[in-house]
């Protein structure tokens, strides 16, 4: 079912596979849309559920609500306590992961099919009756209270804590979606279930299903999973207003290596000159050795172990990011080297080469992310939530191909601005000046 | 509940199609290299591996981090390739790759379309025995570990408490030594040091090649034959003997105080012994009790610490089977609010000595067997993490059989086991116990 059928491609030195996943695409009679890959060789299916909204559907004062709710969702539900769940859980060897963006709601399910009825059934529990019983809730709350303070003496978190506030104002992004000790404890059961109400709605959920299922299986499991939510929930979030006034603030925090977060403005996923950006990304620091930021900041001048650039694309805001960490007395050099590479990509382009290496590299990794059922669900229900089509997995590396090198150069002209670039360093930088308080 | 329990058993069991013995082969070359192949044939990819059997622990004294130092540097040139053109080929063949470093293997790996396959094995079989280094390449990424070492543990209070918990628990043994290398070490690391590690170890009698993914065994042996094959076993490859730790008599303590710590935790370690070629029981009965002593919110721990008196916000036990010689039975207790560390170190105590007058629960060690039934399920489904399974295995002393046994032997331990294995490691006097805080305000 996971065959990829190989294909001939321009380049003579990579032929990639391609991958040919057959999606199914199924609506259950009670209304659910979901997409089904069928894969019956081991005994088992992978389930992902996204729920579009996050925790940046909290309600107003009540930052953490959502986190909390679902940090509860395993903790109790129907009549069961938290560890009569617990225990009906790992009877039954299923496992389900809860989990919280600012943007989705996340449940990853993995269940046998010989018990795939009683473990549909807990899960339903778990989503539809959750019991949010005080004594959980204390618990749960006890250990985000930790989370959070933690995240006060950790370097990375502090950077990002402190980007999220400059970055995004007024916006749910600006602040971290644990919430703060202020307002996690004054979170009450009914914030809880306001929580739930408002984002585990049948109108946002976007589902994929892969393993030894059927159709007809999948399309009963699946009302009978989700038919006791509601139908809609809150309204969703407005895009965030993004400030990146570029230069450099910085976090005093006394720690040996300075670690940087940086971003401007970014591109939409479904802008047309998407996948241009994508590669011109991966040219300039998009995660291998190869790109230009590895090469010059690690390679050359040994200056961080890792430098990283990405394409985030979130529901409210678009932004152009990237990482790096270096010793107090280095990080200046690698921020000075990182804006003179954003600037030189900008101002001079890629190579003819650079694009071709660029291009046999992300058509040949494409096929091989789909390497297993959890991975398949994974990115299928990403898919969804991306609108895009099923025939995309056979269609993405052509769009790739497509792109010219005038593309990506008049990308880099009209996207990349360094005078936008705009850090946030933690910890005790030498030689840098700070010109964002 | 019990007699579901027996049924879903046997639905588990009778649902293996495919055992772990009809998807793994392994054969050995003439010179010696081990081979392991893995057949997964959902996808066309391929995972390939090299493992050496050699890691921090076989480093001399005074060098440590040269091990990881080389795995860095292997990824510089060769005698046929240039600097980074081993990565560089890879990517341009739709391939990723990268390399780690433990106490006891140093592993090189690429995941690429299986087509690629030869490819790979003529690189990797290259800088097996090409290696090209200069003294700039030595310079610069001697800064990148640097690096490295600053992010993972300079930056981090609970990796330097670590590091320094586990040189306390290792009196004589090589494991107490930092796998990236000690700070003031790691700055002198040379081109020697580098090169006489790759030479004393590098070679295909101290490897283990693993392919796994979309081959066929006889493919595998084919080009394995003609890359591998054909390069020299290294005569004079020492033996893997490390310093053993002398019998403990006191029980050992530590305080380490950072102002970065947010949260502190107690952690309390025992000496143990590891799963042993043919004699694996011992290993699996203290697996089993780690899983019911701190594996997750059912485990007895979770129940007292968490759920019970709220001692505790998170607790766990670890108990790491696979080592080449003497590991360790873990555990963690996070206090609550308003909890010292005292008071959590002696919450800990009590459920140990509750748990030695108390005895194993039927039912819970039942769930924890259903589980492993299961995971040898759901592993079928992730054949990099099988590949790196056997890598692990075989570098570690153990064989392809006493991986496959693994199972059915984790099956067949009693609570008689269970409770011998906790009565012979779970003495105070052979344990070190390590407080992680933030040193004391004062006003």
């Amino acid at each position: 079912m996971i065959r990829y059928i190989l294909a001939i491609c321009l380049s003579l030195v990579a032929l990639p596979a391609m991958a040919d996943v057959e999606v199914k695409e199924i609506t259950t009679p009670g209304g659910l849309e979901a997409w089904l890959v069928e894969e019956h060789n081991i005994p088992f299916v992978s389930l992902e559920l996204r729920f579009r909204g996050g925790a940046s559907l909290d309600a107003p004062g009540k930052r953490g609500a959502t986190n909390l709710m679902v940090g509860l969702l395993e903790e109790g539900a129907g009549d069961m306590d938290a560890r009569a769940f617990a225990r009906a859980t790992e009877s039954l060897a299923a496992s389900f992961r809860y989990d919280v963006s600012d943007d989705t709601i996340s449940i990853s399910a993995r269940f046998l099919t010989e018990n795939q009825e009683d473990a549909v059934s807990l899960l339903r529990e778990s989503l539809v009756n959750p019991r949010f019983d005080e004594q959980a809730i204390q618990r749960v709350r006890a250990q985000v209270m930790s989370n959070i303070r933690s995240s006060l003496k950790d370097p990375r978190d502090l950077a990002g804590m402190a980007f999220d506030k400059l970055v995004y104002g007024e916006h749910p992004y600006a602040t971290p979606l644990n919430g703060t000790a202020e307002s996690v404890s004054s979170l009450e059961r009914q914030d809880l279930l306001d929580a739930h109400k408002a984002t585990l709605a049948r109108d946002r959920v976007f589902i994929s299903a892969v393993g030894d299922i059927t159709e007809d299986e999948l399309k009963s499991l699946l009302d009978d999973l989700l038919g006791g939510l509601p139908e809609t929930g809150a309204p969703l979030p407005e895009p965030a207003e993004v400030n990146l006034p570029g230069g450099v603030k910085g976090v005093d925090f006394e720690t040996p290596q300075s670690v940087a977060m940086f971003a401007q403005p970014g591109i939409d996923r479904d802008d047309p000159d998407f996948f241009a950006a994508y590669i011109l990304n991966h040219i300039l620091g998009g995660g291998s050795f190869e790109s230009r930021l590895m090469q010059e900041v690690r390679e050359k001048r040994g200056l961080t172990y890792g430098v990283y650039s990405y394409l985030a694309d979130r529901d409210g805001a678009q932004l152009w990011m990237g990482s790096v960490s270096s010793a107090n007395d280095r990080i200046a050099e690698a921020v000075k080297v990182i804006r003179d590479e954003w600037a030189r990509i900008r101002d001079n382009g890629v190579t003819e080469q650079e694009l071709q290496d660029a291009k046999t590299y992300l058509t040949g990794a494409y096929p091989l992310r789909f390497d297993g059922n959890g991975p398949i669900a994974d990115i299928t229900v990403a898919m969804q939530m991306e609108n895009l089509p099923t025939d995309y997995i056979l269609n993405r590396n052509a769009m790739v191909e497509a792109v010219t090198l005038e593309d990506v150069n008049r990308v880099a002209q009209d996207l990349l601005d360094p005078s936008r670039l705009t850090f946030v360093i933690t910890g005790q930088p030498k030689g840098l000046e700070t010109t964002i308080n | 509940m019990r007699l579901l329990l027996a049924c879903l058993a046997i639905m588990v069991t009778a649902a293996l199609p495919l055992s772990a013995e009809d998807q793994v082969s392994n054969f050995t070359l003439h010179n010696g290299m081990e081979v392991v192949v893995i057949e997964d044939h959902r996808a066309p990819v391929v995972v390939h591996m090299v493992w050496y059997k050699a890691g921090s622990a076989d480093e001399k004294p005074s060098v440590s981090g040269v091990a990881h130092f080389l795995e860095h540097l292997l990824f510089k040139g060769t005698e046929n390739l240039e600097s980074g053109e081993f990565s560089a080929t890879v990517a341009r063949n739709g391939g990723s790759d990268n390399a780690f470093t433990s106490n006891d293997y140093t592993a090189y790996f690429q995941r690429v379309a299986a087509d690629r396959l030869e490819l790979m094995m003529r690189m990797e079989s290259d800088r097996m025995v090409n290696l090209q280094l200069d003294e700039s390449d030595i310079a610069t990424e001697r800064d990148v570990i640097i690096e490295e070492r600053n992010q993972r543990v300079e930056n981090n209070p609970s990796a330097l408490f670590r590091e320094q918990k586990d040189a306390v628990q290792y009196l004589n043994h090589s494991y107490g030594i930092p796998i990236i290398g000690w700070r003031h070490e790691m700055l002198e690391l040379d081109l020697e040091a580098a090169l006489d590690y790759y030479d004393t170890f590098y070679a295909p009698n101290n490897a283990v090649l693993v392919v796994a993914g979309d081959v066929q065994p006889d493919e595998v042996r084919e080009l394995a034959e003609v890359y591998y094959g054909v390069l020299p076993a290294n005569s004079e490859l020492p033996e893997r003997v490390r310093a053993k730790e002398p019998v403990q008599m006191a029980e050992r303590r530590l305080t380490f105080e950072d102002p970065r710590v947010a949260q502190p935790y107690v952690s309390r370690s025992y000496l143990a012994p590891e799963r042993d070629n043919g004699a694996q029981e011992k290993a699996a009965a203290l697996t089993l009790l780690a899983d019911l002593l701190g594996g997750g919110s059912t485990s007895i721990m979770a129940e007292n610490l968490q759920f019970e008196t709220r001692t505790a916000v998170h607790t766990s036990a670890y108990y790491r089977a696979t080592s080449l010689d003497d590991t360790t039975l873990n555990f963690f207790v996070v206090p609550a609010p308003g909890v010292s560390l005292q008071q959590a170190e002696d919450a800990l105590d009590n459920v140990l000595l509750e748990f030695m007058e108390d005895g194993v629960d039927t039912e819970h060690l039942e769930r924890i067997k259903m589980q492993i039934r299961a995971s040898q399920i759901y592993a079928r489904d992730d054949v990099n993490a099988l590949a790196n399974r056997y890598g692990r295995a075989l570098t570690q002393g153990l064989t392809v059989e006493d991986v496959q046994a693994w199972p059915d032997i984790l099956q067949a331990v009693t609570p008689e086991d269970i409770m011998a294995a906790a009565a012979e490691v779970l003495d105070r006097r052979k344990s070190v116990t390590g407080w992680l805080t933030a040193p004391e305000v004062t006003q």
